[in-house]
């Protein structure tokens, strides 16, 4: 640099301190890094840990919603109980109700214990009635009205066996909490072991519970989430049908037509202010609108649907204006320059390079209104809907009916600890629909962004 | 090789294609453009001089509204475009885009492929009626793009995937290919590289046979190779505007030849 430097042929005589040794605020600054980067360590590392004790917890929890304890007997469909006239007539025949069948299913488990050889105190079929799940009769009056031609043979059949025979073999129900236990004895305990080791009473995968219906409060070896899956799936529909169109059409409107002045923005504040909006006040907007207003019916999908409409439209318009805010001006002009309308710009140009992000944002929203459960609870929709499956479309849309977050919540405010793992098992079906959805949503996300 | 011998620079009176008279644009409070008018002839480029910020290109976009996209943006006086005052209430903006097309600063080819990228403005103002006839169209367009044997070969490929002086040619096709009769280029040539740029002048050199074009420059040189007409804009004024080798040598405002010399912007 100076011409004294310069001077020397060799390498220039060093000045001021060295490179190679660090200087004391050199050596702050780095142990402020290191320890900076400690704690972010340490946070993701504890997000980690909580991750994967929800999810092991989720797991160890709901595992067992997934399995039921059945009986296996064979059960005499007794005609002289079952058919009186002897015409095999269906119409006839459903005048008996379950309280002809349980008898039958009593006795039949009584003949099977004696004729297994199991020895029991329990001295009647009356007395195992305790085992036997209370809907193990309609179970039974079901395939007998599907096929009057049974009646007359004996017929092997998978009893459902009662939630505290279940719980026992899940080890949800001990021996020493069943002197309290009014619905058991430990003699039916006993009975329990018995059978299981000589393969009669078992436990198997219940497809009942993704498929089934809700159950009264003491069956809840019956419930099932598949009416209210259907519940949440008419409400996506309404939610998609509704907010996509709707939200894409403002956004496409505020952002590429409208004017900014001071009503635009006053509109802009207030769609980010009602994505923080409470759930529970859509839902209480809800009733007063499309319920008490409208009279829309209760409980019903549709209703369900709008107000989770109303709930999704803010982060439907803020994700698209976002995205369609990110396609660079240059593809604007590009297109007006040789001579495209504004809207031609717009749909063949803008909107196609906003389409992932526009979808991504969509997929979260459903994902999140599928997942919500306070507005439901204030147009009926939790609760015990003594529902079947909805009677085709318009049904299914207006028919009562709870949805999937809904059901959970039910469940977990029974009494019955049984219910409390079909809540954990609920959990983990929402899930899969939420993993599945976020899938659909990285896919399609690929899907568009690969094409150039 | 980028001067052109002065025997091309014909300075022969032809058509007027359009006229701009007391032009005055605002943005807001700003007054941007005050009181400009000039005419501008057809086959003869245009170059637009003048330090950044003087609004060459605001007025360069007056020519075919473009101005009209940005909200605060107000144009009075007239321009007229072969007679006819293109701010009239029942111009469409849209077809007279068509007439007056238009090249950006920054190529900006459309994310599809080379032949959509140019089929697009034909497909939008029906001006093909079969498949036949797009390939025509999109032929030709490519070829006074002079691009077309670098692409014959790869028109399904993405535009986007060219370099930068293809794409910018790429453009000027995608321009011709609606067959304007104005062609304005906003400064076409300062995202290339000196290679990119010699070939897009020699390109406007050649379009000036059959286009009106007007080009905006930051590059005193440039305006020199490639025009016939010079204007020199500054701080929102025309100062000049003449005979290109006018301006360049025998500049009748003091401020041309500040700017030309290089004492000012």
């Amino acid at each position: 640099m100076t011409d004294a430097s310069l001077a020397t042929s060799g390498a220039p005589a060093r000045k001021g301190k060295s490179l190679v040794v660090p200087d004391a605020r050199t050596k702050r600054r780095n142990a402020a890094e290191t320890r900076f980067k400690a704690y972010g360590v340490a946070a993701i590392g504890a997000g980690i840990f909580f991750l994967v004790v929800l999810l092991s917890a989720i797991l160890i929890n709901g595992v067992g919603a997934f399995q039921q304890t059945f009986i296996q007997v064979p059960v005499y469909l007794d005609p002289a109980k079952l058919d009186k006239s002897g015409n095999r007539d269906p119409e006839e025949m459903k005048k008996v109700s379950t309280f002809g069948y349980s008898p039958l299913i009593q006795d039949a488990l009584f003949a099977e214990v004696q004729a297994q050889g199991v020895d029991t105190p329990l001295d009647s079929a009356k007395a195992m009635k305790e085992m036997i799940s209370a809907s193990a009769a309609a179970q039974v009056r079901d395939v007998v009205l599907a096929d009057p031609d049974l009646v007359g043979e004996t017929v092997d059949f998978q009893i459902l066996a009662s939630s505290r025979v279940d719980g026992y073999l899940k080890g949800r129900v001990q021996r020493a909490d069943v002197a309290r236990d009014k619905n058991i004895n430990v003699e039916h305990l006993d009975l329990t072991d018995a059978l299981r080791e000589k393969g009669i009473v078992a436990r198997r995968f219940n497809m009942d519970f993704i498929t089934g219906a809700d159950a009264s409060e003491s069956r809840a070896e019956q419930a099932g989430l598949g009416v209210s899956i259907l519940g949440s799936l008419f409400m996506m529909l309404v939610v998609l049908l509704l907010s996509l169109p709707i939200g894409v059409a403002a956004s496409i409107y505020l952002e590429e037509f409208a004017k900014k002045n001071r009503f635009t923005d006053i509109i802009e504040v207030n769609i980010s202010n009602l994505a923080a909006v409470p759930s529970i006040v859509f839902g209480i907007l809800g009733l007063a609108v499309f319920i008490q207003f409208m009279h829309l019916p209760q409980s019903a999908p549709l209703v369900g649907g709008l107000v989770l409409t109303l709930m999704t439209l803010p982060t439907i318009i803020i994700s698209t204006r976002a995205s369609l805010a990110s396609v660079p001006p240059s593809i604007r002009s590009a297109a007006l320059g040789v001579g495209a309308s504004k809207m031609q710009s717009v749909f063949h140009h803008v909107l196609p390079l906003a389409m992932p992000g526009i979808l991504t944002g969509t997929i979260l929203g459903l994902a999140q209104a599928l997942g919500e459960t306070a507005p439901l609870l204030l147009i009926g929709m939790v609760g015990y809907i003594a529902t079947n499956y909805p009677d085709g479309v318009a049904s299914g849309f207006l028919d009562p009916n709870s949805a999937m977050p809904a059901q959970i919540y039910e469940w977990a405010k029974r009494a019955d600890p049984a219910y409390y793992e079909r809540a954990w098992g609920g959990i983990i079906i929402l899930l899969v629909f939420l993993m599945v959805m976020n899938i659909i949503a990285i896919l399609l996300r690929r899907r568009f962004e690969r094409r150039w | 090789m980028y001067d052109a011998p002065n025997s091309e620079r014909d300075v022969e009176v032809k058509d007027i294609k359009i006229t701009a008279q007391g032009v005055q644009v605002y943005y807001g409070d700003t007054h941007a453009i005050k009181d400009v008018s000039v005419d501008i002839e057809d086959k003869t480029v245009t170059a637009f001089i003048g330090p950044s910020g003087c609004g060459k290109s605001t007025f360069l976009r007056c020519l075919n509204r473009m101005n009209d996209t940005i909200d605060i943006a107000r144009v009075e006086g007239n321009i007229l475009l072969d007679g006819e005052d293109i701010y009239d209430k029942r111009v469409d903006p849209v077809q007279l885009r068509a007439k007056v097309g238009m090249v950006f600063q920054k190529p900006n080819p459309f994310p599809k492929s080379i032949y959509d990228n140019v089929a697009y403005g034909p497909r939008i103002h029906g001006m093909a009626k079969n498949k036949a006839d797009l390939d025509e169209i999109v032929e030709r367009a490519l070829k006074r793009g002079a691009i077309w044997n670098e692409v014959k070969d790869r028109l399904h490929a993405p535009g986007t995937g060219l370099s930068g002086g293809q794409q910018q040619r790429l453009c000027i096709a995608r321009a011709v290919a609606t067959e304007p009769e104005v062609l304005l280029m906003d400064e076409p040539c300062s995202a290339l590289d000196p290679i990119a740029t010699a070939q897009v002048e020699e390109l406007i050199d050649e379009l000036r046979r059959d286009y009106s074009v007007v080009i905006v420059t930051h590059s005193m040189q440039q305006a020199a190779r490639v025009s016939q007409k010079t204007a020199f804009f500054h701080l929102g004024n025309l100062v000049e505007f003449g005979v290109t080798d006018k301006i360049f040598t025998n500049p009748t405002d003091p401020r041309t030849e500040a700017y030309i010399t290089g004492r000012i912007g």
